[in-house]
């Protein structure tokens, strides 16, 4: 099994992904340059890890999304690889096109770094299977723009698709406006596509994967990730 | 051109050197300088750069060790941990940028510090900040903390650096001085630490980064002068940081570490190109022709002033071996950076710089760079001591609702939570952050070995005000302490000394009574001072702040899964006070607050119980019987159980009994005395304990049990811990909206 995760000029958390991958599911992981643009094909899973890729500068994911890799996540994605945006990595994706809605500045017009509530709202995709229906699982955010936002249309199509994955909601699992940390509509934290073979998200389950950081509730997504994998 | 200006004794002054500093430039050149060497004397012997008025007392500093692997001198002092591992770190401020542009100001020193850490070879692995604020219901400190939270946040969370801990505290004597001090700690091999020498004849000075501007233009005069009302004008000598350019910065060159091309680098701080080159060169013993038309330039028809005083952010100055130039610049070329040999190494100890083919100065680099002006500048214990050291508590009332005064405590925004600032940083980034943010000290592990890496930063400025001496021991007191508080055996130390004008003989006095207290007080926990910074003329309209000796101490944790934290864990826990309670009350918050005094003496502090405590809570928890631990600082006891309660994620409450033993209820409550730690641990744990305590010579008492709903202390507290988390959760909010 081969895990890649992309590093763009400015992605911080890929050290990170690559940790979790290498050293703690124990697979063969490596780092993929942005200009060494090259079939992918050869992977298992993409990661595109957070950070602030080209210093978020205009708009975050917005020149990334013109770099050479980004073509070859693309044809990796619609020939039905898995690939993971956290962070960073889901304003690409959604900027790449592979996934719909936008990101936008946080209603507190604030970078947030804190912990928060996720409920599993689909746990029928290859990168949340590990988690029950409805559970809810601590994992910290750190974002400036994390604010989902997409039309009418699209979120008809993503709530009759099942393509909401995660939503911010309390520790009870309510997904009340006062556990929504930064105004994303619907408290939409993290969707997947149709196919089910691309999944963003803005919380980070890298960050919370080990014990000796006192909460290993985003190691399910690593485990279900390797699941799948495992059984295709 | 600028060069062609003449020198009179106006273009002297406005350069910031003095008549006789002057002279002294004409003795070493034997001729008159241009206007380029003028400007370039004029940084080298700024303040800022040159440590004139404090280099005299820094010298007593404790700087050795059998862990201290580099101590002042270099970019960041380096301490070994042992595995073949070493942590690199400093601390620097950026005081007057951040009162001018605070967004920028605090950015770029967050930058500033980084770079000093990566250019030795080591990743930054966390930051830590310390800031004082004015009176925060003043809206111009609303906008400045606001300003610099943002830019503090807008730098590190981009460098992809955690935030870990820091320190503020707010006081109408930085009403019109802002303090702004960064702090960065780096992982490095210790064998792979770079220094900064211009070694080897012949070999290439090469210039990586960001191109050069226009941009903080003698920002390093600026920062050595006092401020008036037309300060604000000088905003254009304020950088602009990039942070983005940095982190390629931050990837190349420790790519290009792993190589063996590099000799010697250093990074373009204060005074940028100038004091880079001349500093390396005075290291190494050499000289350096460079060539100006080479820099990377951001606009045309920049003269050589301009590029020579240039303060342009994300900028490195390196010296390789001959022969390497191409590949050094595959690597730079790899993340689109700046890459270009600007000139080499000479034999002949002069800095020659070309334009053209002309050489526009020839500086030689000794003279100016080591033998820049020492002054033992007067002295004189300041008249105000003997009028604030004079506290009478037999004249303070008792309050009658102790719940009131504790609820105004936590409300202070010198105690209340943290959380509006240390929210807005990236904490978490690197994956290696075991303690959060909210507890006495920042721990992170080390991927790879079983140790962790406990870091704290602490100086209460009142103390300091009181009694400079005393103020400033308990500065290294307090942040041992926070160390020891979670598992961590105190390493060593990096000091940023903030203080007024020093040509006032009063400012002199605090300065070298705190750098002796400092030095007394590293000698006793036997960490030694490893790097350091001096910020001086932190004046406006001749009102100084408190000295404000900045302190950051760094500590090992052997086995970080033993670390421990300051919040409740388990009801039915006993809870133990390591220490003495004292009849203290001068220097307190309660003081302040309740009674709108600041009187001293501040606390007693005795070295001796002080490290009886820190041994026994340190031998405690690696016995693995403390389940939390606790420093009792201002506010004193009440606050810190509070702070006990309400600062975990479960929130729990206590009952306590103190043994009042004749001291007054207030002092007993609030008052701020040295060397306590709160403890808790199972009961069948507290013979263990007391066998540990008595070994090492410190009291203990068990005050108390966890749990409810509520924090009882005698009949004087009663109160909901929700109650009590309300108003220390909005202390700073509340008062930002």
């Amino acid at each position: 099994m081969k895990f890649g995760v992309i590093v763009f000029p400015g992605s911080n958390c890929d050290h990170d992904c690559y940790h979790i991958a290498k050293h703690v599911m124990g697979h063969d992981t490596s780092y993929v340059w942005h200009k060494d643009a090259s079939d992918l094909s050869g992977y298992d899973c993409i990661i595109v890890p957070g950070g602030f890729s080209y210093g978020d500068y205009l708009r975050p994911g917005a020149i990334a999304k013109y770099s050479p890799i980004t073509e070859e996540i693309k044809k990796y994605a619609n020939g039905g690889g898995l690939v993971i945006g956290i962070c960073n990595g889901f304003q690409i994706l959604i900027e790449a096109g592979l996934l719909p809605g936008v990101l936008m500045r946080n209603r507190s017009l604030k970078f947030i770094c804190q912990d928060v509530y996720l409920k599993m709202e689909n746990t029928d995709t290859p990168f949340s299977s590990e988690y029950s229906a409805g559970q809810v699982v601590k994992v910290p955010i750190a974002h400036h723009d994390g604010n989902y936002f997409a039309d009418d249309a699209t979120l008809k199509d993503l709530e009759a698709n099942n393509q909401v994955v995660f939503r911010y909601a309390t520790v009870k699992g309510e997904t009340s406006d006062e556990a929504n940390p930064n105004g994303s509509v619907s408290n939409i934290a993290g969707i997947c596509n149709k196919n089910r073979n691309v999944l963003g998200m803005m919380p980070h389950p890298e960050r919370c994967a080990e014990k000796v950081l006192g909460n290993k509730d985003g190691l399910g997504i690593f485990r279900s990730i390797v699941k799948h994998l495992t059984q295709s | 051109m600028a060069e062609k200006i003449e020198i009179t004794d106006e273009v002297i002054a406005s350069h910031g050197l003095s008549k006789e500093e002057y002279e002294n430039v004409l003795n070493i050149l034997g001729r008159k300088p241009n206007m380029l060497e003028l400007g370039i004397f004029s940084v080298m012997w700024s303040e800022h750069c040159s440590y004139k008025s404090s280099r005299a007392h820094l010298k007593g500093f404790p700087t050795e060790g059998p862990q201290v692997i580099q101590g002042p001198g270099e970019n960041a002092g380096v301490v070994d941990i042992g595995d073949g591992l070493a942590v690199a770190f400093k601390m620097e401020s950026h005081n007057h940028p951040s009162f001018i542009e605070p967004y920028q100001g605090a950015a770029t020193g967050v930058g500033g510090i980084m770079r000093d850490v990566f250019t030795m070879g080591a990743r930054p692995v966390a930051n830590m900040n310390s800031l004082r604020l004015g009176n925060l219901d003043l809206p111009k400190h609303k906008y400045l903390l606001k300003g610099v939270v943002a830019g503090i946040a807008g730098y590190g969370n981009c460098m992809g650096v955690p935030t870990v801990g820091g320190e503020i505290y707010f006081d109408d004597c930085y009403n019109g001085n802002i303090l702004v001090n960064a702090f960065t700690l780096g992982l490095v091999k210790s064998d792979k630490i770079f220094l900064g020498y211009a070694s080897g004849i012949g070999n290439p000075v090469i210039y990586v980064g960001s191109k050069t501007g226009r941009d903080g233009i003698h920002g390093a005069t600026m920062a050595s002068e006092e401020f008036d009302e037309g300060s604000e004008e000088k905003r254009p000598t304020v950088q602009v940081g990039d942070p983005f350019t940095e982190k390629l910065l931050l990837e190349a060159c420790l790519e290009l570490m792993k190589t063996d091309y590099i000799v010697g680098i250093q990074d373009m701080g204060a005074a940028g190109l100038t004091s880079s080159s001349f500093e390396m060169a005075s290291r190494a013993g050499t000289g350096i022709e460079m060539n100006l038309d080479n820099i990377p330039r951001r606009e045309v028809g920049m003269t050589p002033y301009e590029i020579m005083l240039s303060e342009s952010q994300e900028r490195m100055l390196m010296v390789v071996r001959q022969g390497c130039e191409d590949k050094v610049k595959a690597i730079f070329d790899k993340w689109d950076l700046d890459c270009a040999v600007v000139g080499r190494v000479t034999d002949d100890g002069i800095m020659r710089l070309m334009e053209k083919g002309v050489a526009v100065a020839e500086l030689p680099i000794e003279p100016l760079a080591e033998g820049a002006p020492v002054y033992h500048r007067p002295m004189e214990r300041p008249a105000y001591l003997d009028e604030v050291n004079c506290l009478d508590i037999s004249t303070l009332s008792l309050p009658d609702d102790m719940n009131a005064v504790l609820l105004d405590l936590l409300d202070s925004p010198n105690i209340g939570s943290r959380q509006w600032i240390y929210n807005q940083y990236d904490h978490m980034v690197r994956t290696d952050t075991v303690t959060l943010p909210g507890s006495d000290a920042a721990v992170i592990r080390i991927k790879g070995i079983s140790k962790g890496i406990a870091m704290t930063v602490n100086c209460n400025s009142r103390y300091c005000y009181l009694d400079p001496y005393k103020g400033s021991q308990i500065a290294i007191a307090e942040n041992a302490r926070n160390l020891v508080c979670s598992g961590a055996k105190p390493l060593a130390v990096t000091d940023c000394l903030n203080f007024g004008n020093p040509e006032k003989p009063e400012i002199m006095w605090q300065f070298a009574e705190a750098v002796k207290g400092l030095s007394d007080a590293c000698i006793s926990f036997e960490t030694p001072v490893v790097s350091g910074n001096v910020s001086l003329y932190n004046e406006t309209k001749g009102e100084a702040i408190y000295p404000t000796p900045g302190v950051a101490m760094v500590g090992l944790i052997d086995d970080v899964e033993r670390h421990c934290t300051q919040y409740f864990k388990s009801a039915g826990d006993q809870i133990v006070v390591l220490g003495k309670n004292l009849e203290d009350l001068g220097g307190s918050e309660y003081l302040k607050i309740e009674h709108g005094l600041v009187e001293g003496p501040p606390p007693a502090l005795d070295l001796e119980l002080e490290k009886a405590v820190q041994e026994s809570c340190l031998e405690a928890i690696r016995a693995g019987i403390v389940k939390s631990a606790h420093d009792c600082a201002e506010g004193g006891l009440a606050v810190a159980l509070a702070e006990c309660c309400i600062s975990g994620e479960n929130m729990m409450g206590a009952s306590i009994e103190l043994d009042s033993s004749g001291i007054r209820r207030d002092a007993l409550l609030f008052g701020e005395s040295q060397s306590r730690i709160i403890l808790t641990l199972e009961k069948e744990h507290i013979d263990k304990l007391e066998e540990i305590a008595s070994e090492k010579g410190a009291p203990l008492e068990v005050i108390g049990e966890v749990g409810g709903e509520h924090l009882l202390i005698d009949d004087s507290i009663s109160l909901d811990i929700k109650e009590i988390h309300s108003a220390w959760q909005s202390a700073i909010d509340q008062r930002i909206a």
